[in-house]
């Protein structure tokens, strides 16, 4: 109940606040110097939220690598140790690994999943019905998703009913079913696979939108000049879309360093599935600070390089406003 | 022409006055055109229909037969999971928690970002581009990177484990996209207008009450649906700073059920429908403003 009251009093209150310290705040600027208007107000008007920033995201940036050497009670300066466990235990260097396969099949797929999908409902006339359908799994959450592709992936003892219905399948051709999610050479792939098919719903929408955007002249001539479909979409349409797949393909790249929920729920790292984001919680509620601030610095430096491709298209769409 | 855009590329291609018989070819053509995308369309959404069955069937019956039986007679429809679930312990009070950090938390950090959008998009000041390219750049900083020092922060002021402490949290964690995507939004609206406010003697506070705030809505809608669900969604977030406490979230409980349950999980179907019930909900009632708050982080920047 106390809960409620609070609830409801920060939802009234919070922008209340913000509006007196806007009112208030330039009643007592607007007295100042012109000059030391200029200098103050924008300040004044940045710092909430360059405050949270900094309070929630910069400062523990910056302690999460100081952490990263020190012991999981923190009262030890231990060097690289952290980072020496990381590389060499067989358990996080499994979670490396699985990440990279995130990486590289996550983001293919879903982005030539909604490539693929992109094009063909473009020549269709249910193609605003059948974007719904692909769409539908974004609005879903990971924890839905999971329990959604337990049921998928659903496993009995051969020779008794199966109720999931990959192995259902599999046993109307008479094969025997297969225990996707404890099998070390499927568990991966199902779980990523997950990843996908709740992913190419919004690749597919972004994809779409500039698919949108090439004119038909330009496939018309294509095919004056005798292309095939395929040819189309090979040389006229992929190339013309590159500048989106580039940017959808990035989003991408950092969902895969980020994956948490899915492997969370559906197998909670276990048989080799961990990844370096299941991998990190496990040490923090282990109270392994030291380490689980190492996995964190490790996740960061990878997910560097893309940082510095979005600040540098930002840069260039800054110089065309 | 202008009918001509709405139908589709491959109608277009053929155009008008083909003869039956061509008709009938290009149709066939196109068969394995309409098949690929049903294997899509089925692939996309068999499963989530499966689980929706599966989660007004009983829990018996769930791990005897597969969904799909249910669609043949006798279906043997039952609320039982839907019982089962709301009873067990702490399941119902979660969904109210869930609401009581998502409601605070979405109002809190969209106030906060665009006050200070409009001053990244309307004040000149020095180092807003030194700060600006740090917010684009905090936007791809995974959390997991942040988590050890807030939990400790949090711990200090004795705020861990409170609903408080994960409004802060998620506001924290949501305002570099909030600010970067207002800003870009309120730097595109019309110079004149705040220009002509200016001479009129309309301090900044008219001016972004009265102007800015009211022309960005659009933008603050989308915004707010996407921030809406991405918090009700949470799990990493909720579960670092709540894990352990009375007010979990629907969605840590779920989570947390289906790792320690391990066998007989089937009734927590019911759970996963009631989880999504909102976001497919504000999908399909909202569908323009979803999509483009889903999308607008990455196509216009």
């Amino acid at each position: 109940m106390e809960q409620i009251i609070t609830a409801v009093v920060a939802v009234v209150a919070v922008p209340l606040i913000l509006l007196g310290y806007i009112t208030l705040g330039e009643r007592i600027i607007e007295r100042l110097p012109e000059t030391l208007q200029a200098w103050i107000r924008p300040y004044y008007w940045a710092l909430p939220a360059v405050g949270f920033a900094t309070v929630f995201m910069v400062y523990p940036l910056v302690r999460t690598v100081f952490i990263s050497f020190y012991n999981s009670t923190g009262d030890k300066f231990v060097g690289w140790d952290n980072y020496h466990y990381f590389f060499t235990f067989p358990d996080t260097l499994t979670s490396l690994r699985n990440s990279i396969l995130w990486l590289v099949f996550f983001t293919f797929f879903s982005v030539f999943f909604g490539l693929i999908i992109a094009i063909l409902l473009d020549r269709v006339r249910y193609e605003s019905l059948a974007k719904i359908a692909i769409f539908l799994p974004v609005p879903i959450s990971a924890v839905a998703a999971s329990i959604i592709w337990k049921f998928m992936f659903d496993y009995q003892v051969p020779g008794t009913t199966q109720t999931g219905t990959l192995n259902a399948i599999l046993g109307s051709f008479g094969r025997d079913p297969i225990a996707w999610l404890i099998n070390l050479s499927t568990n991966n792939a199902a779980l990523i696979f997950v990843g996908i098919w709740s992913a190419t719903g919004f690749c597919m929408v972004i994809i779409s939108a500039s698919l949108k955007a090439i004119s038909s002249e330009v496939l018309e001539a294509a095919r004056i000049d005798g292309a095939n479909e395929f040819q189309i979409i090979q040389l006229v349409v992929t190339p013309l879309l590159w500048p989106t797949i580039t940017v959808v393909g990035t989003t991408m790249l950092i969902n895969a360093l980020k994956t948490f929920d899915i492997v969370y729920v559906m197998t909670n790292g276990a048989y080799n599935t961990d990844v370096i984001a299941t991998q990190m919680f496990r040490q923090l509620a282990g109270a392994h600070y030291g380490r689980a601030a190492a996995v964190g610095v490790v996740l960061f430096v990878a997910i560097v390089p893309l940082l510095i491709v979005n600040i540098r298209r930002f840069q260039q769409q800054e110089e065309q406003r | 022409m202008s009918a001509e855009r709405v139908t589709t590329r491959g109608q277009t291609a053929v155009g008008a006055g083909v003869s039956a018989l061509d008709s009938l070819g290009y149709r066939l053509q196109r068969l394995p055109l309409h098949i690929v995308i049903a294997i899509f369309v089925a692939i996309w959404i068999i499963p989530t229909v499966g689980m929706v069955i599966n989660s007004f069937r009983g829990v018996a019956d769930m791990s005897q037969a597969g969904w799909w039986t249910t669609l043949f007679p006798p279906h043997g429809f039952s609320f039982a999971s839907y019982q089962q679930v709301l009873n067990l312990e702490g399941v119902a009070p979660s969904i109210l928690y869930s609401v009581l950090i998502t409601i605070p938390a979405t109002v809190i950090q969209l106030a906060i970002a665009t006050m200070g959008a409009y001053a990244f998009a309307w004040m000149k000041f020095p180092g807003r581009n030194i700060f600006f390219i740090v917010i684009v750049g905090l936007m791809v900083v995974p959390i997991q990177m942040t988590l050890i020092p807030v939990l400790q922060i949090f711990k200090a002021i004795h705020l861990n484990g409170t609903i408080y402490a994960v409004w802060l949290a998620h506001s924290g964690y949501g305002l570099p996209f909030e600010v970067f995507l207002l800003r870009n939004y309120l730097g595109g609206l019309p110079r004149e207008i705040f220009e002509s406010a200016e001479v009129d003697g309309a301090g900044h506070s008219v001016r972004f009450l009265r102007i800015a705030v009211p022309m960005t809505l659009p933008a603050i809608a989308s915004l707010t649906i996407f921030v809406f669900l991405g918090v009700w969604n949470d799990l990493l977030v909720a579960l670092t700073f709540l894990g352990v406490s009375v007010f979990r979230p629907f969605t840590v409980v779920i989570a947390q059920l289906t790792t320690s349950l391990g066998g007989g999980w089937q009734f927590l179907t019911a759970a996963a429908v009631l989880q999504m019930i909102l976001p497919l909900a504000v999908f399909i009632a909202l569908q323009r403003y979803f999509v483009r708050g889903v999308t607008a982080g990455s196509v216009k920047g």
